[in-house]
């Protein structure tokens, strides 16, 4: 099709048209992104090659200061002149040594590598006579602090091994510069150069320790735990490779990681398009209503629906968990027992709805929906009114001319035009929703269903992830679970994200 | 033609005021109750009737000046809070801003791997990592001091949160950078002179995103001082355990008096930086 074809079709078939193309060039995108993949592994690959042939090459045309700083860091750049930089790379290199002969190589040593791939060498307690012949009992290997330091270890040792090549690579150029005639820096001029030419080393330094520390060390750590059979049970664990995912995907029925897995998975898929659908077009008729030409009190109509958004999220749910409760308490029941709503038993006793239990499958389910729906469509009230007073106002006009109903109109025309305008917001919200821990948490409480192994049926895929580790610890399958969600959740954005225009228009403003 | 056209907008506007008027009851009809029944006396701690028989300041005398304060210290609890919310936003705010300004305004090489690295790590689920992080401060022997621990967790990842401010920096200019750098500036004095001052709206939100933060996180604070003594709570553990199957029975009233303090102070700051809240998502997530 041409552009000016394209062009003349109604919003309505643009996105089918769109949605057409994405599927048709799904399967090479899903190429593309592959060979993306690939791509970067070769360069990373080239790039350590030329890191290696450099390193190599420099050691052939050094002089012999800079050969020996191979061995003793910093001792080139002493030589030149550069005495505080050198003293700085000695410093980290004897830190280095000491730090690996007390405590990190024997934390490498633990890992497994030499023991069957136990974590640890004690299994069991045991009791040693010390050197004054008393009796001194030693308690298991905690294989769990063992792994946490090996990791760590091993950070630090790809830490000092940048370090170790800038070390090397630094006493290189000094010998260079020396060699050319030029004036080598102080290192006071050094340190200014972190306030110009070299301030993203300042401005990101102190976050992206932070964030190896709390983040990526305990991400490592935790994909490391889902190879593993590290249970609350199984203090002294070993690697067992796949043998956990194994265990989910074998489906024997009953209350078994697997049935589980599944079930929780249909109904995490079915939660996520329903809150995201319903919320979204729900929550836009709602807007239109509010930013009809005519209505008054505009603001505090939004006001009115956006306060359920400015309430903390654990207040406004564990508040619609009480008002839900299943019995005279609960708001719900008493506001249905006076309208004459609940159905009476034989004695002629109210028999009260529970909202949350999970004696049934979808009542609970029904609630949260119903509930996200009451969260969720303020959201979508304040991200769509601005969108939705840009949609040109003769569109409108021209579909009443020609007698469209309001319900036509919306379908037609609003619907198409948002659809196509908010795709990205569309798919941020739909992964929001897989990992919407808040809802259903705080929402359900602790709710367990016989059928299913340590979860109810309002469960997620998260939630159950957080209840195996806090409740049954069972930190593997956890483990596990979490590197599953987050395939889910990497594939549907790299399929869809990187085709939409705000990934690539970045540059567009500067 | 004229009349029946007006007739007919008067009749469909009726139906919208009529239909808003319910929906926004609706919407509104839990904070209500919410407030409604903090202010309700009588014996009974749990409610019966739906509008409070009998009325009183007692749950919020009690929830101020607790009679015992080893089960319910709603003021320490606050106090709590407030503390690492003051921290963790100054921390918060400054690795963002650091973070998002080198995203956005400095080119160097490690810049797109970077950027990748922080998407890749924002879409792992971030209760996987809860469990080692808690053993994490274990082991490096903070969990005994709660209120640093808390600090670090919120403010630690601050910087993965960079897209909404580097989307502002992106819109800036960058004619102002090079007139600068030609003026013999250096790139630490362009960010603290000149964008810093002109990025007033981004500030706002991020100060308030992280402010609001600590006093609505649920999850990782349940973790971090969940088991340990109440003088060590947040407010929303504080008060997520009056509601318990414990404490209901006693407490019920306090739970909703409790959450009225926090819920005012913390909606209004919501309604008030609601523009940047909209200008912040739909930058980074709609396509115009």
């Amino acid at each position: 099709m041409k552009y000016i074809d394209y062009v003349q079709l109604n919003p309505f078939q643009k996105i089918w048209y769109n949605l057409k193309q994405f599927f048709k060039a799904l399967p090479s995108n899903i190429v593309k992104i592959c060979k993306a993949i690939g791509r970067f592994f070769k360069k990373l690959f080239v790039g350590i090659g030329k890191g290696v042939a450099g390193y190599f090459t420099r050691f052939v045309k050094g002089d012999w200061a800079t050969k020996l700083s191979y061995i003793i860091m910093g001792f080139g750049n002493m030589m030149k002149g550069q005495i505080i930089k050198g003293c700085i790379f000695l410093a980290t290199e004897v830190a280095f040594i000491a730090f690996m002969i007390s405590f990190g190589a024997n934390k490498i040593y633990n890992l497994g590598f030499f023991n069957n791939g136990k974590i640890g060498f004690r299994e069991k307690g045991e009791y040693v006579r010390t050197a004054s012949g008393a009796r001194e009992y030693l308690p298991p290997d905690d294989s769990m602090q063992l792994l946490l330091y090996g990791v760590m270890t091993v950070i630090i040792i790809a830490l000092f091994l940048v370090i170790y090549f800038a070390s090397v690579k630094s006493a290189y150029k000094a010998q260079q510069k020396v060699a050319a005639g030029e004036k080598l820096p102080t290192f006071k001029e050094e340190l200014k150069q972190f306030g110009d030419e070299k301030f993203h080393v300042t401005l990101l330094a102190f976050p992206s320790l932070t964030i190896s520390i709390f983040t990526i060390l305990p991400l490592i750590f935790m994909i490391l735990i889902a190879f593993t059979n590290y249970t609350e049970k199984t203090p002294f664990f070993q690697w067992v490779g796949l043998q956990t995912f194994a265990d989910i995907f074998q489906s024997s029925g009953g209350a078994s990681k697997g049935y589980t897995f599944v079930e929780l998975t249909k109904w995490t898929l079915i939660w996520a398009v329903c809150a995201t659908v319903l919320n979204y077009i729900l929550g836009m008729v709602v807007a239109l209503m509010i930013n009809k030409k005519g209505i008054k009190l505009k603001a505090l109509w939004r006001t009115l629906f956006v306060v359920t958004v400015a309430v903390p999220q654990f207040v406004s749910l564990l508040l619609m968990q009480q008002m839900l409760e299943g019995n005279q308490f609960g708001a719900f029941n008493q506001l249905f027992e006076q309208l004459g709503w609940l159905p009476t038993n034989a004695d002629g006793a109210v028999q009260y709805i529970d909202f949350l239990g999970n004696a049934n499958k979808w009542v609970p389910r029904l609630t949260v929906i119903v509930v996200n729906i009451w969260v969720g469509i303020p959201y979508t009230i304040l991200i769509t009114s601005g969108i939705l007073m840009n949609i040109p106002a003769d569109l409108y006009e021209s579909a009443t001319i020609d007698g469209a109903g309001p319900v036509r109109t919306f379908f037609s025309i609003t619907l198409p035009y948002m659809l196509f305008v908010t795709t990205p917001y569309l798919i941020t919200t739909f992964i929001g929703n897989i990992n919407n821990f808040n809802v259903i948490y705080l929402l359900v409480g602790d709710q367990y269903s016989m059928d299913l192994h340590n979860a109810g049926y309002t469960d997620l895929l998260v939630t159950w992830l957080f209840r195996l580790s806090q409740t049954t610890g069972e930190y593997n399958l956890a483990a596990a679970i979490g590197i599953l969600v987050f395939i889910v959740c990497a594939t549907v954005s790299l399929l869809t994200f990187n085709l939409t225009k705000s990934a690539k228009n970045e540059e567009e403003f500067s | 033609m004229i009349k029946s056209y007006k007739a007919r907008r008067i009749i469909s506007n009726t139906v919208i005021y009529i239909l808003l008027g319910g929906l926004g009851l609706i919407w509104i009809s839990p904070l209500v109750y919410l407030i409604l029944h903090s202010f309700r006396g009588g014996k009974a701690e749990l409610a019966t009737t739906i509008i409070p028989q009998s009325w009183t300041f007692d749950n919020y005398a009690k929830i101020f000046n607790p009679p015992d304060p080893n089960v319910v210290n709603f003021p320490q609890w606050f106090m709590n809070t407030f503390i690492i919310a003051i921290f963790s936003c100054i921390i918060s705010t400054l690795a963002v801003l650091m973070v998002s300004y080198a995203f956005s305004r400095l080119r160097f090489k490690a810049r797109k791997p970077l950027i990748n690295i922080g998407m890749i790590l924002g879409m792992f689920p971030g209760f996987m990592t809860m469990i080692a992080i808690y053993y994490l401060l274990k082991v490096m022997g903070i969990l005994s001091m709660p209120r640093v621990a808390l600090i670090i967790c919120y403010s630690a990842g601050a910087g993965l949160g960079y897209q909404i401010s580097k989307g502002f920096f992106d819109t800036i200019p960058r004619a102002l950078d090079e007139a600068a750098t030609i003026d013999g500036a250096t790139k630490n004095q362009i960010f603290w002179k000149i964008i810093l001052p002109m990025s007033k709206p981004i500030l706002v939100y991020t100060v308030l995103t992280s402010f609001i933060g600590p006093w609505t996180d649920f999850i990782l604070a349940k973790i971090i001082v969940g088991a340990q003594g109440p003088e060590n709570y947040t407010v929303a553990i504080g008060l997520q355990k009056l509601v318990g199957q414990e404490y209901k029975a006693q407490h019920f009233r306090e739970f909703l008096a409790g959450s009225v303090i926090v819920a005012v102070p913390i909606t209004a700051l919501f309604l008030f930086m609601q523009r940047y809240y909209v200008e912040g998502v739909t930058a980074g997530g709609v396509k115009g």
